[in-house]
């Protein structure tokens, strides 16, 4: 089992993460103003969004570090959450 | 010879509790418990994402988000919030060192970009009332206002948070063995900021 507390990252790697977020962050706002297709540009301003929650949950909130009840406990709340709303949108034409 | 007892498990032994007590899991129970409700959490404010997107774009009247949205004016507040999730991991840090100056001089620069961001969403919702939007205006109005408010109040309530372990730290009672307590505040402040990655990306940045 993984120990609870194990190897957490250094401040020095947690500043890293944070300029990267932040770097991220500034790239979805300059994807905003782009004007390719709004389906491309959509996808790939989910998928920066996607990256930035994993960082965040998987180093500032440790579950990558920390014991797997825990990560998958998070995780089965937030498939559960997904599915249960995806297809609720669906059933309500959300998406057609 | 030591003999174990048959109800502790190995988990109990390889995984103390921030507490130092044993649990089955090998976990302390109020960290279970905060990541439990943060599961539940997701529900909620799945909801409220969901019902923006059920109504976005079926309002009959404006104003409409391509109308009042300042998407520079929000990435900075996004950003502000972003960097206090850095500040409140650097303050978990410091306590597991046992570092309490630090500890301080983190909470309350998470406490601050929490208030930043708060005093922003409070600009944010007076400009909009000011053009014309308000909870009841249109269909947009009301699922905007309820999902970011909800939001806002969350981030309220971990400023509260902060500011309550900064004034035990003051105290003395927030010592390196009660480091679980500042992880657990940690994990409820880090979660509002995913649920903001979320909502600045699904309702601000991609158009109707």
């Amino acid at each position: 089992m993984t120990d609870e507390h194990g190897a957490h990252p250094t401040d020095a790697k947690y500043v890293k993460i944070a300029l990267l977020l932040a770097a991220v962050t500034a790239g979805e706002v300059g994807l905003y103003y782009t004007k390719f297709s709004e389906s491309l540009t959509n996808s790939i301003l989910l998928m920066m969004a996607a990256f930035k929650f994993v960082m965040v949950a998987a180093y500032f909130m440790h579950l990558k570090f920390d014991n797997k009840i825990l990560r998958r406990l998070f995780i089965t709340g937030f498939v559960l959450a997904s599915f249960c709303y995806f297809s609720y949108l669906v059933t309500l034409g959300v998406f057609v | 010879m030591a003999t174990t007892p048959a109800t502790v498990t190995t988990a109990d032994t390889s995984a103390p509790t921030g507490h130092g007590h044993v649990t089955n899991t090998g976990l302390s129970n109020e960290k279970l418990a905060m990541w439990a409700f943060l599961g539940s959490e997701c529900l909620l404010f799945g909801a409220l994402i969901s019902t923006y997107f059920l109504y976005r774009g079926k309002s009959v009247s404006g104003p409409t988000p391509a109308d009042i949205y300042d998407i520079p004016y929000t990435s900075v507040s996004s950003f502000v919030l972003l960097m206090s999730s850095l500040t409140m991991v650097l303050a978990l840090a410091a306590i597991q060192r046992g570092d309490y100056r630090r500890l301080r001089v983190w909470l309350m620069a998470t406490a601050l970009l929490g208030a930043s961001f708060i005093a922003g969403q409070v600009y944010e919702f007076t400009s909009f009332i000011r053009e014309g939007l308000t909870i009841k205006t249109n269909l947009f109005g009301s699922s905007f206002f309820v999902l970011t408010g909800f939001h806002g109040v969350h981030v309220t309530l971990g400023i509260i948070m902060l500011l309550s372990l900064w004034n035990l730290s003051l105290r003395g009672k927030l010592t390196q063995d009660r480091s679980e307590v500042v992880e657990i505040a940690g994990l409820y402040w880090h979660f509002v900021d995913v649920v903001w990655i979320v909502i600045f990306t699904v309702i601000y940045l991609i158009p109707t």
